[in-house]
């Protein structure tokens, strides 16, 4: 935590904020000394109002909870876009005055981090003395520069005041449809930097005496495409946060301001213990080493970008060693990741540890106590220069999910050993789907406006499979425990593409003891559009999450999109349609009910840039299952049997990946002759003997690969990229292959365009701005 | 805080339990005394007399052997892969799915990925041919060492004897 300790500025200093008289930076400098310097925070080696007034502590944290939950509630049914209203992509937080989060509503949480940053970056630099703040006021920031997941997520931040000291600031966010990038859509491609990445507003006051500034209005409409959902979403995020701040107003006048100032700095101390109490209860010291890997394949000539220096296949390389220490405190280092790149996927580190916790509310802290206490008991560390700390201010963000949530998949992995291992099974996840596709694109839609679309059925991927029960279908995403897929009729409303069909997607759950999740598909017709573009978005050379403990990663992604489809005649001929089920994408059936001069494309590539999309063309939104658990051979005949007859799982690979030994009656039922498979899997137990190689010995054979650089490119360029930046991670990997001391791998030598990797300018490096850093780098 | 018969966690470990006691589980402060049940209905499930420290799949154990009291990774079928600060995957038999055709074993044309970025790693039992773990990285990457417990804090954190070796 760096203590930013004077403020260099000619201007005056403006009359104090708070009672003690300190500048807010003060105030927040003292609070991370005694933070530091004593383990607790803000020094709170005891908790006097919780432990003296237990009911009174009680109280408060139940109606602030309450209201921040009601709020948003309320707030969303205000909203017209369906991410918002549909999928609750909105998320009221409160914070302290330090900008520490105290309690936080439903929802997208990830914000709890991302508008504490904010608040950290206008106490940090001097937003008291100019631009001034005051009863009333609204401040709105997006930029990801500062802490911020990706540009559409909007934040309005409005501070509290009691008898004119400043007390507190609530904050609320709202994923909005879009925010001008070149792309169409919230999380769009096309953009490689943030110059084209859409509009980005640095914690700026858009609002006095609880109004909103009429030139932010006029210049924030035209600034995206979709100025109705974009002013319906800042009336949804301003009425939450007012609701918010009278309900602070009147806790105040019912407890005092004593019990609420004493509440809101104890109430993160206490979310800190309840952390390490957390991890001592449900995990195992030690170290646990895991990896995630997402593919950046911009090569394509479907990937269509302003800037010739993006045209590379790139890999995303995550590694992570997560430290359970004796005291119940951790420690997550990424020492190894590779570098940002020229394309929507890069991180700020805010982004990630704030995030983190969205991911470990569904597994370690399942616990509405969520707050910043949580971030006091952690010790991150986020290399700079890695794509979750860029050191240049060019970057990119709109999809930073993409990365983001491959890498925790790989944390829950992870950390699901140590709750294996202590036996509480119930816990255990195998990680979680790559929440993709992202449908996106934009134009003149049905209704003659211009428009942008991103069908967040994303929302509703397969889970990882737990130790004791199969992944849950077509569900939740990592990203939002509450997922939703929205109601086909709502999302036809939003969009100028009809449902063909939605179906469960075949055989997209991961093997195992217990299988992932299945994802879903659907399949859309544009229909009603004037001009229209979309894209993919989304993984397919590449699987981001695993399987655990013999259990398979997800199936991964691939593309279909036609045109040309000659479907408006077929439909007036009443010929045969495409239903919306691709069974086996190798059967291609979608094909048999198109016009003979369709053009089809389906492949692996699942990134593109925008296309152009007629009327009657098709586009399937393939949404992705999750990794299983164990060993396949261990799977229950009797949920192999329901898989089959549910249409969940091909019958080729019940029989190769599961060893089972099926058959169907004329009615279609299949059924496994449990004798024949025991016989079965015993021999398949035999091939794997049989075909398997002593590790050292392979290993052997994979040095003698590295020795001779024989890979694709993209994984040499994985590599030099993280040995650039990580001297250790380049030692540990000649120590494992036994390397001669002069081997190295550098990125000069592989023929690709390297922009970035060696001239860079951080943000820092700006005029009169300091960065808030929160992690080590 | 809930606690759980022995009967109750060897049906969870067997994926049999009922939904009202699983959902108990989740939504429950942990059961401190969980390990030792868990433990107890593990060592029933082998064949071997080793003790159980700590299960690190369905069928791989952390064990303490009988002999010297050593800390061994060992299979279900009684193999063993060596010293537990060792990486058990290092004594295992692997197979590499590093082709079009490897990977079509597993899933359908277009369903899994290209092997010009990722591959997977199975790991097998050299005896028994148990799949351990699945690895799914990049060509070249080091064979991952998932866990190394700190086994003396871990039995601290139970209020437990740790093993003498720990
Ligand atoms: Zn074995």
């Amino acid at each position: 935590m760096t203590i930013q300790e004077t403020i260099v500025s000619s201007e005056t200093k403006p009359a104090s904020l708070l009672r003690s008289g300190l500048t807010l930076n003060d105030h927040r400098n003292l609070m991370l000394q005694r933070t530091k310097e004593t383990g607790f925070y803000d020094g709170l080696e005891k908790l006097e109002f919780k432990e003296s007034d237990p009911i009174g502590y009680e109280r408060i944290f139940s109606k602030l909870r309450a209201g921040l939950v009601n709020s948003r509630e309320v707030a969303k049914k205000i909203a017209a876009s369906p991410i918002v209203e549909q999928e609750g992509e909105l998320c009221f937080t409160l914070y302290n005055v330090a900008g520490d989060c105290i309690a936080t509503s439903t929802g997208i949480i990830i914000h709890v981090g991302t508008m504490g940053a904010a608040i950290k970056y206008m106490i940090q630099n001097n937003w008291e003395s100019n631009p001034g703040i005051n009863p009333g006021d609204m401040f709105t920031n997006n930029d990801c520069q500062i802490g911020n997941v990706h540009p559409c997520d909007i934040a309005t931040i409005v501070p509290i005041f009691h008898e004119g000291n400043l007390i507190g600031w609530v904050g609320g966010v709202t994923h909005v449809i879009d925010v001008g990038a070149v792309g169409p859509g919230s999380m769009s491609n096309g953009q490689i930097q943030r110059f084209g990445d859409g509009v980005q507003i640095t914690c700026r006051k858009t609002g006095v005496n609880d109004t909103p500034l009429r030139d932010w209005l006029h210049e924030s409409q035209r600034n995206v495409r979709t100025p109705k959902y974009w002013i319906l979403d800042e009336k949804t995020r301003i009425a939450g946060c007012h609701m918010i701040r009278d309900l602070v107003e009147e806790t105040v006048r019912e407890e005092g301001i004593e019990a609420y100032e004493k509440f809101a700095s104890e109430v993160i101390e206490d979310g800190r213990r309840g952390l390490t109490s957390r991890i001592r209860s449900m995990t195992i010291p030690g170290k646990i080493r895991t990896v995630a890997f997402v593919d950046v394949p911009y090569s394509h000539e479907d990937v269509v970008v302003p800037s010739p220096f993006a045209k590379v296949d790139t890999i995303m390389h995550a590694p992570c060693e997560i430290t359970v220490k004796p005291d119940a405190t951790w420690r997550l280092d990424f020492e190894g990741c590779s570098r940002w790149g020229w394309h929507t996927y890069n991180a700020n580190p805010v982004a990630f540890t704030s995030g983190i916790w969205v991911m470990m509310t569904q597994s370690l802290v399942p616990t509405e106590r969520i707050n910043d206490g949580a971030r006091y008991a952690t010790e991150f560390r986020l290399p700079k220069g890695t794509w979750t700390n860029p050191d240049d201010r060019r970057t990119a963000h709109a999809d930073a999910w993409h990365f983001l949530v491959s890498s925790w998949s790989s944390l829950w992995r992870g950390i699901s050993r140590s709750y294996f291992g202590r036996g509480y099974l119930e816990e255990v996840n195998a990680g979680n789907s790559n929440p993709c596709n992202w449908l996106q694109g934009g134009g003149i839609n049905q209704e003659g406006e211009i428009h942008a679309v991103n069908s967040f059925e994303t929302a509703a991927c397969g889970t990882g499979a737990c130790a004791v029960k199969d992944g849950l279908n077509h569900a939740a995403a990592i990203w939002n425990p509450e997922g939703d897929m929205g109601d086909i009729e709502i999302w036809e409303l939003a969009e100028p593409l009809l449902y063909m069909g939605r179906t469960i997607k075949t055989n997209t759950g991961g093997y195992g003891k217990y299988r992932g999740g299945l994802g879903f598909e659907t399949l859309r017709m544009v229909w009603g559009s004037a001009d229209w573009t979309m894209f993919f978005m989304g993984n397919g050379y590449m699987n981001s999450d695993w399987g655990l403990m013999g259990g398979y990663p997800a199936a991964t992604g691939y593309r279909f999109e036609a045109h040309n489809t000659g479907l408006l005649e077929r439909i007036q001929n009443g010929q045969s349609l495409p239903q919306g089920k691709d069974r086996d994408p190798g059967e291609r059936e979608f094909e048999k009910h198109l016009g003979a001069d369709a053009q089809v494309k389906r492949d692996k590539q699942c990134i593109t840039t925008e296309a152009i999309f007629e009327n009657g063309d098709l586009y399937l939104n393939y949404l992705r299952g999750g990794p299983g658990f164990g060993d396949p051979l261990d799977r229950d005949p009797d949920a192999i049997e329901d898989d089959l007859n549910q249409n969940f799982l091909l019958p080729e690979f019940a029989e190769k990946v599961y060893g089972v030994v099926i058959s169907q009656n004329k009615a279609g039922d299949w059924s496994v002759d449990r004798q024949k498979t025991a016989a079965r899997r015993l021999d398949v137990r035999r091939e794997r003997i049989a075909r398997g190689k002593p590790t050292q010995q392979w290993i052997e054979d994979e040095r003698q690969k590295i020795l001779d650089k024989e890979a694709s490119l993209q994984v040499q360029q994985m590599f030099a990229s993280s040995f650039r930046l990580s001297e250790k991670f380049l030692g540990e990997f000649k120590t494992f292959w036994d390397l001669p001391a002069g081997w190295d791998l550098k990125e000069e030598d592989l023929g690709i365009p390297m922009f970035g990797a060696k001239h860079h300018m951080d943000l820092s490096e700006l005029p009169d701005v300091h960065p808030v850093i929160m992690t080590e780098q | 805080m809930s606690t759980y018969t022995k009967k109750q966690v060897s049906d969870l470990v067997k994926g049999d339990l009922d939904w009202d006691t699983l959902h108990r589980m989740l939504s429950m402060p942990k059961d401190k005394e969980r390990y030792s049940h868990y433990i107890s209905v593990l060592q029933e499930q082998v064949d071997w007399d080793d003790r159980i420290i700590l299960p690190l799949g369905p069928h791989l154990f952390l064990a303490e052997t009988g002999e010297d009291k050593s800390l061994v990774t060992k299979c279900e079928c009684g193999y063993e892969y060596g010293d537990y600060q060792k990486n058990w995957k290092l004594n295992a038999l692997i197979y590499v799915r590093d082709s079009e055709e490897k990977m079509q074993q597993v899933y359908p044309k277009l369903m899994a990925p290209d092997t010009g970025w990722q591959v997977y790693r199975e790991y097998y039992c050299p005896s028994c041919g148990t799949m351990h773990d699945v690895e799914a990285p990049t060509p070249w990457y080091p064979v991952i060492h998932d866990f190394q417990p700190d086994l003396k804090a871990f039995f601290d954190w139970l209020d437990l004897p740790a093993p003498v070796n720990a």
